[in-house]
């Protein structure tokens, strides 16, 4: 008869409290030190990992045949899966569905890693899932699996546009294969959106959650500079986040803002300007660079190694260097601008005041009549509108102030313009009889196009008026 | 408190547990096959007599077991076969032949399947890659050269049969259904669907051959059995090493099954499905947090299991989104409410959100066009928003016309529990119309 002194009565007070405190990982069957290795590489995600690892069990108990993990992007989903499945040494493989193009290439990936490549030569040419299951079983005969063996698949949402029977044979696969088999499915996308319509058998759901913004602070102050205070650092990623956080919650993009902007918050400390407590002049020194690493790195119009050089030279005002979007400027023949001014002006005004635009003696139109018009309707927020192609040419010839032959050379500026994809033909019934179609471009192009033929296209269109 | 004093355990604490995992996984995660099944015994009957008709007497029969997904359709022919299977007679005779419509998608994986399974390709050689044709022809010479009283019968176990249905001519079925009506090798073909309009997938030709024996499992559980059966899902059997362990487990299980919440949450998911699945689900996650530590599950368990299984997944992604993302996503449910419905593009988006900036708000978020059309786009990959047609290439991004696809109250909920959402935000939110 064993006695347990105590221990066994007061533990469910003592496991309570232990629940509630943070950072600690535990679970029967696993290495105590290994865990505790484990909770440390994984901040602010000890309560998702230490429901994931009682989910997995022990090592060589059954585990839930599917678990699928959503949440937000850089939420820390493959991150947790792959410290866990690492550092506790299970027999795991990884499977990112973006890098399967062919389901060959998944079922090679998982006898690989499952049973060395003696195995994955089995697989024919174009392999079924009737292969991979039967090349699976025979090969767990041999080897049969002590341990739960885990399939990660990650981006999990690309599964939908492969063979439609792949996702549910997934999902049920300790069946089929009879084996301890776990496929860890991580997407970011919801459940619903994957049932197939036949149903399947439903895996267990795991949420991680997104980090809020303490959780992000107490990340992005890990990675801190050597040369500088901890609370300098973290002063600096407040600074950071006040700025981001609105707009971005993904923590890798904000990682990469952080280290690309912190030269320059360290920059009048080391002119020897202001001192590191002095975070209000630090920060009016940041604030305004940082707005504007929203409108250019962010967007990555400018990548951040011409940022990088922007920052070192110091006369040139950041931003001056044009980003991407500034080079979208194309240099066109005079006619091909007019053919271009003429197609944005038919995509976007309605036809029935073409009359009082481009006529000159158009009778009179009643002012009120004509001005009518709600938000509704506006082209500008409904978009470009389909024309043929004789009010195109109509327009141009309203528009253009010499006379200008229809010449081949003309129509074929339309049509290298369609290639160009300034314009899009809309209908591809007939080729040469009445095509349509629409304008591409945007107001900011359209006017810096006009203004290069002295064109006031604002006075022209409709919506502006 | 009392009951878990192990003061007579045999085991220490964390080998019963440990005991207790494995055996309660076995059954929730690998689907372990009970001894007698339950709620099911005239079907179980039927299908029994049936098989043994023809693994005993060479009889060639078709059966069909229809029933919504995870309602025991498999467990109740595993049971069948291992039933079957304790006959002596029927254990040396019987060939079985198992096939999947999600592995063999087409009849030549199928056909290759069956040769396989049948052991019959070192008989035929290199034969068995050679043309569909020849196979099959090689095989239906086998079946058809036996006859009822010398051959051995085969069991043909299709899973997923509907899936079966959409192969080409669905050469396959009509020859196995053929070769059951004519008098021929006894085969049993046995196909198990969820779906209950399987016939009518059928051919005619195919149709006529099939024997039309149905039978349906269809959950006829009450509650009171539905109860019965978490308690007895949950219940250590007799043989586990410590018997004093065992007692106890059993007994905490039994007064949980009597406390007033946990009936309620069991009521609630016995009212959303029936199936023993999702049932399983429950009680796995509620297993999952049995520790050294906490060795009984509590209503507590039960009551936060249940809730991470009605945990609604859009709410939860909503929560995550930042402001400006938030701010679009009313903006839509304005549009959809002054538009009825009608798609939107990100023009109208961000043109009802400058609406909102001039009205109500000071200019803290005044963003830049391409820092919301990068939120847009964000928000379409999530697939909170989906495009109407799938041109994409067509349309400039900010024209190309969305739906929203989330629900007004969805919104409103994640509204509600948005971390420090802006007071303005909210209200705009609230209003009825933008």
């Amino acid at each position: 008869m064993t006695y347990y002194p105590g221990g066994i009565t007061h533990g469910v007070a003592v496991g309570s409290t232990r629940c509630g405190m943070a950072g600690l990982l535990q679970h029967p069957g696993y290495d105590e030190e290994r865990l505790q290795r484990v909770a440390g590489q994984l901040p602010c995600r000890e309560a998702q990992a230490g429901m994931l690892l009682s989910l997995m069990g022990q090592p060589q108990q059954f585990s839930y045949p599917s678990i699928f993990i959503y949440g937000h992007r850089a939420s820390g989903k493959s991150h947790v899966t792959h410290v866990l499945l690492k550092e506790l040494e299970l027999p795991h493989a990884t499977v990112s569905c973006v890098e399967c193009v062919s389901v060959a290439l998944l079922f090679e990936q998982v006898l690989l890693s499952f049973f060395g490549c003696d195995a994955a030569s089995l697989l024919p040419r174009s392999p079924s899932l009737s292969d991979f299951v039967r090349i699976y079983r025979q090969q767990c005969s041999q080897s049969p699996a002590k341990q739960t063996r885990y399939i990660v698949m990650e981006k999990a949402e690309l599964l939908r546009d492969t063979d439609a029977n792949l996702l549910p044979a997934l999902l049920r696969l300790q069946e089929l294969v009879e084996d301890n088999i776990t496929v860890i499915l991580l997407s970011e996308i919801a459940w619903d959106k994957f049932r197939p319509n036949t149903g399947c058998f439903e895996p267990l759901l795991l949420h991680f959650p997104d980090y809020s913004k303490g959780e992000l602070q107490q990340i992005l102050s890990q990675d801190k500079h050597p040369s500088y205070s901890a609370e300098f650092y973290s002063s600096y990623i407040n600074i950071l986040l006040g700025v981001f956080y609105s707009v971005c919650r993904d923590l890798r993009e904000l990682r990469h803002l952080a280290a690309l902007n912190f030269s320059k918050f360290c920059e009048p400390l080391a002119e020897g300007k202001v001192k590191e407590t002095d975070t209000h002049k630090l920060w009016r020194n940041i604030e305004p660079h940082l707005k504007k690493a929203m409108q250019t790195v962010y967007l990555r119009e400018v990548s951040s190694l011409q940022w990088e050089q922007m920052q070192q030279m110091e006369e040139r005002e950041s931003g001056a260097l044009r980003g991407l979007s500034a080079h979208t400027h194309v240099e066109l023949p005079y006619y091909s601008k007019f053919l271009l001014i003429a197609a944005y002006l038919a995509s976007y005004n309605p036809a029935r005041t073409d009359k009082r635009f481009f006529l000159k003696h158009h009778g009179k139109i009643r002012k009120a009549n004509f001005l009518k018009k709600n938000e509704k309707t506006s082209n500008h927020l409904l978009g470009p509108k389909p024309f043929p192609l004789d009010r195109l040419l109509a327009i141009f010839y309203s528009v253009v102030d010499s006379r200008v032959a229809p010449t081949a050379s003309i129509f074929s500026q339309i049509s290298s313009l369609v290639t160009l994809q300034l314009l899009t033909q809309v209908s591809h019934d007939d080729q040469l009889d009445a095509p349509k179609y629409k304008c591409a471009v945007s107001l900011d192009f359209i006017c810096a196009i006009s203004r290069t033929v002295n064109f006031d296209i604002v006075k022209y269109l409709y919506d502006f008026l | 408190m009392s009951k878990r004093k192990v003061k007579d355990a045999h085991l220490p604490v964390g080998e019963c547990i440990t005991q207790v995992q494995t055996i309660l996984r076995e059954r929730l995660c690998h689907q372990q096959l009970p001894d007698k099944p339950e709620g099911i015994e005239a079907q179980h009957k039927h299908l029994l007599e049936l098989l043994k008709r023809t693994a005993i007497h060479g009889e060639s029969n078709s059966v069909l077991i229809v029933g919504p997904r995870g309602v025991g359709k498999t467990m109740l022919l595993r049971c069948v076969l291992r039933d079957l299977l304790e006959e002596k007679e029927a254990q040396k005779n019987l060939l079985q032949v198992h096939l999947n419509g999600l592995l063999q998608t087409d009849d030549k994986i199928a056909l290759k399947e069956i040769t396989r399974q049948l052991h019959l390709e070192n008989v035929v050689g290199d034969k068995v890659f050679g043309s569909f044709a020849e196979n099959l022809a090689f095989l239906l010479e086998a079946l058809k050269k036996g006859d009822r009283s010398s051959s051995q019968p085969v069991l043909f176990i299709l899973d997923e049969f509907d899936l079966f249905a959409h192969h080409k001519n669905q050469t396959l079925l009509y020859n196995l259904f053929d070769v059951s009506q004519s008098a021929q090798a006894p085969i049993a073909v046995v196909g198990i669907t969820c779906r209950l309009d399987v016939l009518e997938l059928l051919e005619k030709r195919v149709k006529s051959r099939f024997s039309h024996r149905q039978i349906h499992l269809l959950s006829s559980l009450t509650f009171a059995q539905y109860l019965e059966r978490v308690q007895s899902q949950l219940s250590l059997p007799d043989d586990f090493p410590d018997t004093k362990f065992a007692q106890d487990w059993n007994d905490s299980i039994k007064t949980l099954c009597k406390d007033k919440s946990v009936e309620e949450v069991l009521q609630r998911h016995f009212n959303s499905s029936k199936d023993v699945r999702s049932l399983h689900m429950l009680l796995m996650l509620c297993l999952s947090r049995v520790s050294v530590a906490k060795p009984a599950i509590k209503p507590a368990d039960l009551l936060e299991a249940s809730r991470l299984c009605f945990a609604d997944a859009k709410a939860n992604m909503l929560h995550g989104l930042s402001i400006l993302e938030l701010c679009l996503i009313i903006a839509m449910k304005h549009l959809n409410d002054v538009y009825d419905g009608e798609p939107f593009n990100l023009q109208m988006v961000h043109n009802e959100f400058k609406k909102f900036l001039q009205r109500k708000s000071n200019s803290m978020y005044n963003f830049e066009q391409p820092v919301i059309m990068k939120a847009f786009e964000h928000l379409q990959q999530l697939e909170l928003i989906r495009p109407v047609d799938g041109s994409s290439a067509k349309t400039q991004s900010e024209y190309q016309l969305m739906r929203l696809m989330l629900d007004h109250s969805q919104i409103m909920e994640a509204l509600q529990k948005y971390p420090q959402c802006p007071t303005e935000v909210k209200q705009w939110g609230m209003s009825a119309f933008g």
